[in-house]
């Protein structure tokens, strides 16, 4: 047979390309459950690093935790089609702050109540995203991480690192003055102020605008506990009167 | 390719097969030697895990490509052998690549890219065009063993090097902390960890090379 004939080169291209196809996409199938399971289970790790909750069996410390996963729309829990672990948070930040429904995780780690919020926002090259925890008054924060795709090495990329989200803890989220975390160069002593990434500051205004753009549509949950959480006897009130005590509260 | 003569009966590990396996580990090394696949030697050297990971990688897909071809090497119609090489180690690169996302998930993560670049790895088209198209399935076997392991050796060699010197840490486990040499003012090299230290690495590495093999170095 003339292999170098015409009509031999086209046969076996087309077998080969036929046989390849098949078994990629077999391997492709049945190895979809395992890399499903493994995405997963780093979204929950993530979820329980913020609130310093780390170790081998994500999954099982995520059950024993997370008590309860919630989706708010405009500051008041909603119910859903997808559950709150489910949602994709790059297609809910598309939205605007009002129709967008996100999750929150609550997690009762000895006794104390803690939220976890989802954060997704644009750095200089691409996506970054993280998880803020809140201690029980929805103000303080517990602790933040973040995690990126693309951003420079060195310089954008440092927000994944504990120099960046060590600055976190014991920040506040909402005062009178402003809302958010304010990410700046230089002195960042303030409440409400972390020190941003030299070279990083593309990167750095994005976690600043990330955190403020993905807080909206928590804020009057938030600030209901908040009020709840300053003025104990308002919880028997309910959340229904969340809106005028908050300004009291804060 | 149908030109090769049927030698008498030769010794799977006779002296021709076994320097196959061993000359591209020292006197025709791809990396030192040839200056093959050196980007990925700068881009993930940064750490001995990720680079186990990608020499096993890349071993596994030299030997299974030379393999592949040698076997198909009087079937593939000569006008479209390129192609045919190129779709051989891209799906060998990708059945890795979904294996390494289910099973080493972290790793994978800070493979990201390198893994898929498999395919563009000089050393690997090298092989496939200017051996095993030309040679029995046990030769290419070795040759691509021979030539994997050596790209893989220069890759942990360097990695060690920049995990330890850059991080203080092999395989994350805190070596220097161990040895207590920052209570005497040691610190870690953060430029190690710099791709650029991955060439000045190669470069150690091929003059300390040169330096024990002279018939390498050139006549000018």
């Amino acid at each position: 047979m003339n292999i170098n004939s015409n009509k031999y080169t086209y046969i076996f291209a087309v077998v080969m390309v036929v046989l390849v196809a098949a078994l990629l996409s077999i391997a492709a199938t049945s190895l979809k459950p395992f890399q499903d399971k493994n995405v997963e289970l780093e979204k929950k790790s993530d979820i329980l690093r913020s609130i310093g909750i780390e170790g081998e069996d994500a999954d099982a410390l995520f059950t024993q935790y997370i008590t309860e996963q919630l989706v708010i729309q405009n500051g008041a829990a909603v119910a859903s089609e997808v559950s709150a672990f489910d949602i994709d948070m790059a297609s809910a930040v598309a939205l605007s702050a009002e129709e967008r429904q996100v999750p929150l995780y609550k997690a009762v780690v000895e006794g104390n109540t803690y939220y976890v919020l989802p954060l997704r926002g644009k750095g200089l090259w691409g996506p970054i995203w993280g998880y803020v925890a809140l201690e029980g008054d929805g103000n303080t924060i517990l602790g933040a991480t973040f995690g990126h795709k693309t951003e420079t090495p060195g310089l954008g990329a440092e927000i994944a690192t504990p120099i960046f989200q060590d600055q976190f803890p014991g920040k506040k989220l909402f005062t009178e003055a402003y809302e958010g975390i304010e990410v700046r160069k230089g002195d960042a002593s303030g409440d409400q102020q972390v020190d941003g990434i030299s070279g990083g500051t593309i990167t750095s205004v994005g976690v600043q605008t990330m955190i403020s753009d993905c807080l909206a549509p928590y804020k009057k949950y938030l600030m209901s506990i908040a009020s709840a959480a300053a003025v104990p006897a308002v919880d028997t009130l309910g959340l229904a009167a969340d809106t005028t005590l908050t300004t009291a509260a804060l | 390719m149908s030109t090769e003569q049927k030698p008498a009966k030769e010794g799977l590990f006779s002296k021709k097969n076994r320097a196959l396996l061993t000359d591209p580990l020292n006197s025709n090394n791809p990396i030192t030697v040839q200056v093959l696949g050196i980007c990925s030697a700068l881009a993930i050297t940064v750490k001995l895990k990720p680079a186990i990971v990608m020499s096993i990688s890349v071993l596994v897909v030299t030997t299974m490509a030379n393999l592949i071809t040698s076997l198909m090497r009087n079937m593939i119609p000569n006008r479209i052998r390129i192609i045919v090489q190129l779709v051989v180690v891209a799906t060998l690169v990708i059945l890795v690549d979904q294996v390494l996302k289910a099973f080493v998930y972290d790793v994978s993560k800070q493979l990201s890219v390198f893994v898929g670049l498999i395919i563009t790895n000089c050393i690997i088209m090298g092989r496939i065009e200017a051996f095993s198209l030309g040679n029995t399935p046990w030769k290419s076997v070795l040759d691509g063993l021979g030539n994997g392991a050596a790209y893989g050796g220069i890759l942990i060699i360097v990695a060690f090097f920049r995990e330890l010197l850059g991080n203080g840490t092999l395989l994350d486990y805190p070596v220097v902390d161990m040895l207590g040499l920052y209570d005497f003012g040691y610190k870690n090299n953060g430029m190690m960890l710099l791709p650029p230290m991955a060439l000045i690495v190669v470069a150690l590495i091929i003059w300390v090379q040169r330096a024990k093999t002279p018939s390498l170095i050139e006549k000018d």
